[in-house]
């Protein structure tokens, strides 16, 4: 689920925007920090350090995308590749600088810990307000995309930018503001799975394979996309680990190769 | 003007050309105690070689190579830790075999897509592989590593001595007979058809050409490269170990290759002597600073050199008017 | 005789939208045909469905008698047909030698191979050398593509194409693009063209088709509205009243 709501950051700023952002993880692991400084160190409740992950990743990356995302928008694919490749190997030097190796404690509110009963069964707190705020945050983004002007004017400009501009959409400012969403998405799911996955300096390495699938699985630019992708190569991944323990990381990559044999655009995406 | 090849090409080696070759025996007798950071070095020329035939020629991306380049290391060292075979040119047909299978099944699948689904694939492959090797520690090691690697004195003469002396001109000759190939191939019909499938593939289509089995023959060819190189990695260290595989090498040496300078062979020569032995000299100092220095290398060169270092030498220097000339005369 | 190229009630669809509707086409050999229509009638898409590029929705492609409905591109050209673009699909960066090169090797089968160098295959040369002097650009061998006028560009496409040697070409709008003074050149390229070869030209430029076409077909969203030689067009009513309103472009 944490995929997801990281995932989904990463579709709408590749889909979307149509720029190939491998540093995405970056965003998620900075949320991740300011969420746990905030809570750990600043004593600042649950709820307020999640928003200020989300704000304060989307601030920086609004100053990142002015600064250096912008001049690569026609660059093509290996640039961009190339230049948040780079970033990613900054991020790592930052983060370590300031941090060191260890992941920083995530001291959960005691509303969120222990288990609840659903359904008969008993889950962990946290992971069902995980699940439902997830849930919530799709329904809110699918309206926001579907039904908004917002929304209307990011498809149409990703349609086809110069007609959109002539049409009087601010295309540049659209971008970047978009392009924040997407990486406030990020971060505050890096915050949000702070005590799951473990905020470290090589975060942004380290998942970048499941960003990519995540994302590649759902099907750029669609929103359903990876939230199904994300689900159902969570669940995989979890029935094969506890069904043949041997193999349970793979199993998440041939699905992947399968899938996109089968509908190589995604489970969702849109065939370019 | 950057891609060498072509029908317009001259392909007769020019001066420049023989100076790698010159700097690398210069390196074997005025630098002995370097030998082994020198062989290393010459290893990853020959895999960033192998990187650039796809990259800066066919125009594939990939994050993935290390799957190649890792798979030819852990097959030469099983190979010999295992079974006992230690000849030293049967490990590497050994690597190179195992990378090429590996390359052509691998690209048979992946190379139906495209830019971002390719990209993760590539890096998907090479993340199974890594977990292969962790996985499989009765054969790999493990995390801790495949050591006892044997290899055995070359043509029954030259043994691997402690120096890195046998070391660094085997690889050294490795090196020159796949710099020769990939020179040949780049010139070639293939090779200029490589240059048209990169520059407009849409029109490749449109004339006849089978994309698709083109692609899958080059990303062969790479592979087989690459296992090469990994399998000299394994017999000059003598030893294996899982970080071979996964992004870091893959990533490390796009780095290596795009500060060369890409589609241009000798970038991948350029880049891995620069980058080699900038880490060599400045990342055990300050390893937090290396990091950040290649991130913001990258970045740089990317917005502001994209040719690398041989793409401003080119800018700068009247050899690109040699080039011209040796094109102009050709005709 | 088979026709050199054939559809048979070929349709594509987009979802809901009909660009193609039952197309029934034939080409004989030697033909000089054009394919004529408003703009959005579907004219781009029915040469990407008979090159194979866009797969139809129903119906079948023959080419010279044989069904190609699912061949791959690549495959069809090696059977003999070939196209341009509407918008000028060159090697940019390459020298207009190896531009036409590219395509001549493909046809030779020289391209796969790996040894020799691809300058000195000599026989590639001179074709292309030869190819380009039919259409007056032997001096622009060297010169990149990019760095010719747009004119040359367009006779570089069809260079390329006719590298191919193919026994059905495709033009898509050849004279786009070029000023009007230059269309004259290109009709001259045109009527120059090996006479056995059935040749397909979409064009707006109306001029250049009641010069060029022996037959032409009208296209209108998608549906074959009405075929004949050029006379019987020009007098046709329902042709008038399919471009009444739309300003006739050079």
């Amino acid at each position: 689920m944490i995929l997801y709501v990281i995932s989904v950051g990463l579709s709408v700023t590749m889909g979307l925007m149509g720029f190939i952002n491998l540093a995405h993880g970056v965003f998620a692991m900075a949320g991740g920090y300011v969420f746990a400084t905030a809570l750990g160190r600043f004593g600042v409740p649950f709820p307020v350090a999640l928003v200020l992950a989300f704000l304060l990743v989307s601030l920086g990356s609004v100053v990142l995308e002015r600064v250096l995302y912008s001049r690569l928008y026609a660059a093509g694919e290996l640039a961009q590749v190339l230049f948040t490749i780079g970033l990613i190997f900054m991020s790592v030097a930052v983060a370590r600088a300031i941090y060191g190796t260890i992941a920083p404690p995530v001291f959960l509110p005691d509303y969120l810990k222990g288990q609840v009963p659903v359904l008969g069964r008993d889950f962990p707190t946290y992971r069902v307000f995980l699940i439902a705020f997830s849930a919530i945050l799709i329904l809110s983004l699918w309206f926001g995309v579907e039904r908004t002007r917002w929304g209307a004017m990011v498809r149409a400009a990703v349609d086809n930018r110069a007609m959109a501009q002539s049409v009087g959409i601010n295309t540049r400012r659209l971008f970047t503001l978009t392009f924040a969403l997407g990486s406030g998405l990020a971060g505050l799911g890096g915050g949000l799975g702070a005590d799951i996955i473990a905020v470290q300096p090589s975060y942004a390495f380290e998942h970048l394979v499941f960003f990519l699938i995540v994302v590649a699985v759902g099907g750029l630019g669609s929103l359903r996309g990876p939230f199904i992708a994300a689900l159902l190569l969570g669940i995989a991944d979890t029935a094969c680990k506890y069904w043949v323990p041997q193999f349970g990381a793979f199993l998440i990559y041939v699905a992947t190769i399968g899938i996109l044999l089968w509908r190589p655009q995604g489970l969702f995406g849109v065939r370019a | 003007m950057t891609h060498a090849g072509g029908y317009s090409a001259d392909p007769r080696i020019r001066w420049p050309e023989y100076l790698p070759w010159i700097a690398a025996l210069a390196a074997f007798f005025l630098l002995p105690e370097y030998l082994s950071l020198g062989a290393r070095i010459l290893i990853f020329i020959l895999f960033a070689l192998s990187l650039d035939l796809i990259l800066g020629y066919a125009g594939i991306i990939t994050l993935g190579h290390s799957a190649f380049f890792g798979l030819g290391a852990y097959v030469a060292g099983i190979l010999s830790a295992k079974l006992g075979v230690t000849d030293p040119f049967v490990q590497l047909a050994a690597a190179a075999a195992a990378a090429g299978v590996l390359g052509v099944v691998t690209g048979a699948v992946i190379l139906r897509t495209r830019a971002l689904t390719l990209l993760m694939l590539t890096l998907a492959i090479t993340s199974i592989v890594l977990e292969i090797a962790n996985k499989a520690s009765w054969l790999t090691g493990g995390a801790d590593g495949l050591s006892g690697v044997q290899t055995a004195p070359i043509l029954g003469l030259f043994k691997f001595d402690l120096f890195g002396k046998t070391a660094f001109l085997y690889c050294l000759a490795v090196l020159f007979l796949g710099w020769w190939l990939v020179r040949r191939l780049i010139y070639s019909p293939f090779g200029a058809m490589l240059t048209g499938l990169r520059e407009n593939t849409t029109r490749m289509h449109a004339i006849g050409a089978p994309v698709y089995r083109r692609l899958v023959g080059v990303y062969t060819i790479s592979a087989v490269m690459a296992g090469v190189a990994g399998g000299l990695l394994c017999q000059t260290n003598q030893f294996v170990g899982l970080n071979v595989l996964g992004f870091e090498p893959s990533g490390e040496l796009l780095v290596m290759l795009i500060l060369g300078g890409v589609g241009r062979i000798y970038g991948a020569f350029v880049g891995p002597v620069v980058y080699l032995i900038a880490q060599d000299l400045l990342a055990k100092q300050f390893p937090e600073y290396w990091y950040f220095g290649i991130g913001s290398i990258l970045v740089l060169v990317v917005l502001f050199a994209p040719g690398g270092i041989l793409g401003l030498i080119e800018k700068w220097l009247p050899l690109s008017r040699l080039k011209s000339s040796a094109r102009a005369s050709a005709r | 005789m088979a026709a050199a190229l054939e559809t048979q009630e070929l349709c594509k669809s987009f979802g809901a939208l009909t660009v193609a509707h039952n197309i029934d086409f034939r080409l004989q050999a030697g033909d000089r045909h054009a394919l004529i229509g408003p703009n959005g009638a579907g004219k781009t898409t029915f040469v990407n469905m008979l090159m194979g590029a866009v797969a139809p929705s129903s119906g079948r492609i023959l080419l010279g008698g044989e069904d190609v409905t699912a061949v791959r591109q690549a495959a069809r050209v090696k059977r003999g047909l070939g196209r341009t673009f509407q918008i000028n699909t060159l090697f940019a960066q390459l020298p207009v030698l190896d531009n036409v090169a590219l395509g001549i090797a493909e046809r030779r089968a020289v391209a796969p191979r790996m040894w020799r160098p691809a300058s000195s295959h000599r026989e590639i040369r001179d074709e292309c050398l030869e190819l380009l002097a039919t259409l007056g650009l032997a001096d622009d061998a060297a010169v990149r593509s990019a760095d010719l006028p747009y004119g040359k560009q367009r006779l570089v496409e069809i260079a390329i194409a006719l590298g191919l040697r193919p026994k059905v070409l495709l033009l898509d709008e050849p004279a786009a693009g070029v000023p009007s003074a230059e269309t004259d050149r290109i009709l001259q390229i045109l009527e120059k063209l090996p006479s056995e070869i059935a040749i397909l030209i979409i064009e707006h430029d109306m001029d250049l088709v009641f010069r060029f076409a022996r037959r032409i077909t009208v296209l209108v969203q998608g549906e074959v509205l009405v075929e004949g030689p050029p006379d019987e067009i020009a007098r046709d009513v329902r042709v008038h009243q399919v471009y009444l309103g739309e300003s006739h472009h050079a």
